[in-house]
């Protein structure tokens, strides 16, 4: 689905995934790998499978739009020491798909500092054209930015359903978090409304496209 | 005497007329729903003013106290109540339980009508009151087995694995334990006693580190075996972990239902958000979760005005509207037992013992005699027919309803399979309807389709695990074993995790495991749970068994008479429906302009999606 974006059209993907094509730039945010090894260190043994299949699903929409620069949009690993924990392979599989591309891992609040021996370049933002990319919101004209993982829920017929969703406003793009054990965080939430700044729009995503909503239609958890 | 439905309407004036005569009467039901709409009945009627009560596990503590009170010091004339009031205590001198609606099971009517008259030398009293047909006959049969002392304990169930990986956690806190020893103490319980050594060694490894095929969680593990061949704790704060989450009963997420000041307007109930008023009770989250504002549903005997959800608080106003949008919750829904299905169907069979039956009810099974047949003790009757252009499909197993269900989403496949192209199905306690575009009898008659083939045994074997796959009802069963295993953490007051977020990590972990390691523990535990449970799939497995080769098709004309009740319940009950992405489009279409507003779209241009430009009007 296009998006029109303080003048850039940009392509939302049901991944997740943002895709720029005058700029051939994928944005993706909220991978927090390492999530499952680092509940397991606390004694929560939650399956350890969610930083291979985040890198699996992350490499399709590589591979399918071929982008020049890919921005990770910060929380990329789920704490400080995610990046040490990572396997041998994962780490192979991050190089290999950094391979004749610009990397940029912007960085969250999960994963405040560099993180050594995982490729790309670190940064707090990144700027291009008009866009703002970070983590957290600041006080630009025109961001996109993470760390909210927003989902929309709506009522049809009786039935409930409850998705990831990218979320507009005119100022304000949220992305949905992207990493395979993520949970989410309602956009009728009030703090949400004050952050969006007014009027905005949940796309939600679905198997094949994704559905947009009046935020104002969609309901509160 | 009612087709269908549970209101027990029809008997309302002569539930009243039992209560006056009686010093207090206790009055039972099945269902929270049935509890509020009783209650609210008798005292539509309630001209003398008496005092009836209600009592059920969704209202709030202290007005469950007050009422339990007013019991005892014999300050009430009635009160109705669910299983909330079935054990335990003597509530006051109780004369006379009446029970609304089907006993389920012999044990537990015994049970309920055992309250009234709590003395050993005299027999208790007691008055049932069917709802519909078939409860009558339901009720009749339960009747002959009580007099014929019969009880229908359930049978004793197998031990789950979640429950011996939390004991296996547990004996590691309490000082370590030896793995030969432990197994043989374990397999010394009745319900383990054919654990086998897999099993519970694959309990330990998941206590340990998960039990996953990838072995990279060795270094956390949280117990290890010592030289001394004895498995301890590897940090003291598991135990502590351990404590916290001990216990093997999941209550299904609850929110506080909480009265504020209602308001029409959505600006307005904004801030109304804000001012917290009194807490009336509980309910379950997935009710809550399916209302929208301004749907209306009875609650504690009043009719509310659903307003939101804030945080662990469903807001709701006192509606002004009479009649409620949702009946009610559900809750407290259980199957008639496998004894008591026995009886109906004996006495369905059987002319000679109808004259214990109300005339209407004896006309009815006589004119379903004549139009088709009546269903056996050990057949299966199936009928067909057309009605308003839909071919439907009638069968009577009389397994309970959460059986019917699950036949029916496998039979649903099946159809499918066959290109009956099925619309959806509904299950009632005794039978199931299920209609298609296509025509079942002509595909009978034209070999396309046989009867003994649909129902043969083996629909619990692939078309069971593709099933299982999509449903709900498996991640909530997943959910619970998590939970009960430790896999994942309780909830504990004062931590931001609320129920719903349990939810959604578990369903994501589900699909993981599904995907990984499908032979993986939790998944073994899920899947059992699951087939006693919610699914109940061995007593569908028993009645598939039991019927084989006896299927009594009968292709009419109509609708049969004891068909009826369960086409009266079509429109009522949520049918098996389209894809989750298939609803939302249509409601994405039903509001295109809203959300196109602002904001230019056109249609998925990737993978193979068609392309669709639709240019917003602009602001």
């Amino acid at each position: 689905m296009e998006l029109a974006f303080g003048g850039a059209r940009l392509l939302a993907d049901c991944s997740g995934a943002l895709y720029w094509p005058a700029e051939r730039t994928l944005i993706v945010s909220d991978l927090h790998l390492e999530k499952a090894s680092f509940y397991a260190s606390r004694g929560v043994m939650l399956p350890p499978y969610d930083t291979a299949a985040t890198l699996a699903e992350l490499a399709k929409v590589i591979d399918y739009y071929r982008p020049a620069r890919v921005i990770a949009l910060g929380d990329n690993f789920h704490d400080r020491d995610g990046g040490a924990r990572l396997s041998g392979e994962s780490r192979t599989k991050i190089f290999a798909l950094q391979q004749g591309r610009e990397w940029i891992w912007i960085t969250g609040n999960h994963d405040p500092e560099t993180i050594e021996n995982i490729g790309g370049d670190f940064a707090e933002t990144f700027e291009k054209s008009s866009l703002t990319f970070r983590h957290l919101p600041g006080t630009t004209e025109l961001e996109v930015i993470g760390h909210f993982h927003p989902v929309a829920r709506v009522s049809v017929r009786g039935r409930t359903l409850r998705r990831r969703c990218f979320a507009s406003s005119e100022r304000r793009l949220v992305l949905p978090a992207f990493g395979s054990f993520t949970g989410g965080f309602n956009i009728r939430d009030l703090s949400f409304a004050s952050l969006m700044g007014g009027d905005f729009f949940a796309h939600m995503l679905g198997g094949e496209r994704l559905f947009s909503f009046a935020a104002a239609h969609c309901l509160p958890d | 005497m009612p087709w269908a439905g549970h209101s027990a309407r029809y008997a309302y004036a002569e539930i009243y007329k039992l209560i006056e005569r009686q010093k207090m009467t206790l009055v039972f039901v099945n269902t929270r729903s049935q509890a509020e709409m009783v209650f609210r009945e008798l005292w539509n009627i309630n001209e003398k003013n008496l005092p009836i009560a209600l009592h059920h596990g969704s209202l709030d503590a202290s007005r469950r106290r007050k009422v339990e009170a007013a019991m005892g010091a014999s300050r009430l004339r009635a009160v109705v109540a669910t299983s909330s009031l079935d054990l335990g205590i003597d509530w006051g001198d109780v004369d006379l339980v009446i029970h609304v609606g089907a006993p389920k099971g012999i044990s537990r009517l015994q049970q309920r009508i055992g309250r009234a008259n709590h003395r050993m030398d005299e027999p208790s009293r007691g008055v049932l009151v069917p709802s519909n047909r078939f409860e009558v006959l339901e009720c009749t049969a339960a009747v002959e087995a009580l007099s014929d002392r019969i009880q229908d304990t359930p049978p004793l169930r197998v031990g789950a694995l979640d429950v011996l990986a939390q004991h296996i956690f547990g004996m590691a806190c309490a000082g370590g334990f030896d793995a030969d020893e432990l197994y043989r103490e374990v397999r010394a319980a009745a319900p383990y006693r054919k654990l086998d050594r897999k099993d519970f060694d694959d309990a330990i490894d998941f206590v340990a580190t998960g039990g996953y095929a990838l072995r990279v969680y060795e270094r956390f593990a949280r117990i290890r075996k010592g030289a001394d061949n004895i498995w301890r704790l590897t940090h003291p704060r598991f135990a502590r972990q351990y404590r916290m989450n001990v216990g093997t009963i999941v209550e299904s997420p609850m929110l506080r239902v909480r009265l504020i000041r209602g308001s029409n307007k959505a600006q307005e109930r904004k801030s109304t958000v804000a001012r917290p008023g009194r807490v009336l009770g509980q309910l379950e989250e997935y009710f809550a979760e399916n209302l929208a504002p301004g749907d209306t549903f009875i609650f504690g005997g009043e009719i509310l005005q659903f307003e939101g959800i804030s945080e662990n608080d469903v807001l709701v106003s006192r509606a002004k509207s009479a009649d409620p949008k949702i009946p009610a919750y559900n809750g407290g829904k259980f199957p008639l037992s496998t004894f008591l299905a026995d009886g109906v169907r004996k006495l369905l069979a059987d002319p000679g013992h109808w004259n214990a039956l109300p005339a209407p009810v004896r006309d009815w099974l006589e004119l379903q005699e004549l139009r088709s047949a009546l269903p056996g003790p050990n057949n299966l009757l199936v009928e067909t027919f057309w009605r308003s252009g839909r071919s439907y499909l009638v069968c009577y197993p009389f397994e309970g309803r959460l059986a019917h269900q699950t036949l029916g989403m496998l039979l649903t496949r099946r159809l499918e399979r066959a290109k009956l192209r099925p619309l959806g199905f509904v299950a009632t306690e005794y039978s199931l309807a299920l209609w298609c575009m296509g025509d079942i009898d002509g595909a009978i008659e034209g070999g396309a389709l046989s009867l003994d083939r649909l129902f043969e045994e083996d629909i619990l074997g692939d078309d069971l695990e593709a099933w299982l796959a999509e449903t709900a009802l498996m991640k909530r069963s997943f959910r619970n074993c998590a939970l009960i295993s430790g896999l994942v953490e309780r909830r504990f007051p004062g931590l931001e995790k609320t129920g719903r977020q349990v939810t959604i990590s578990t369903d994501l972990i589900y699909d993981v495991l599904r995907k990984h390691e499908p032979d993986h523990l939790l998944l073994r535990a899920a899947r059992a749970d699951a087939a006693t449970g919610l699914l109940d799939i061995r007593r569908l497995g028993e009645m598939l068994g039991r019927i084989k080769g006896h299927i009594l098709h009968k292709p009419l004309e109509r609708v049969s008479p004891l068909a009826v009740p369960v086409m009266l319940e079509i429109g009522r009950e949520t049918v098996y429906g389209e894809s989750a992405d298939a609803v939302l489009s249509e409601a994405a279409e039903d509001l295109i302009r809203e959300a196109t507003s602002g904001v230019e779209r056109k249609d998925a241009p990737k993978r193979n999606g068609t392309r669709l430009r639709r240019r917003a009007a602009p602001r």
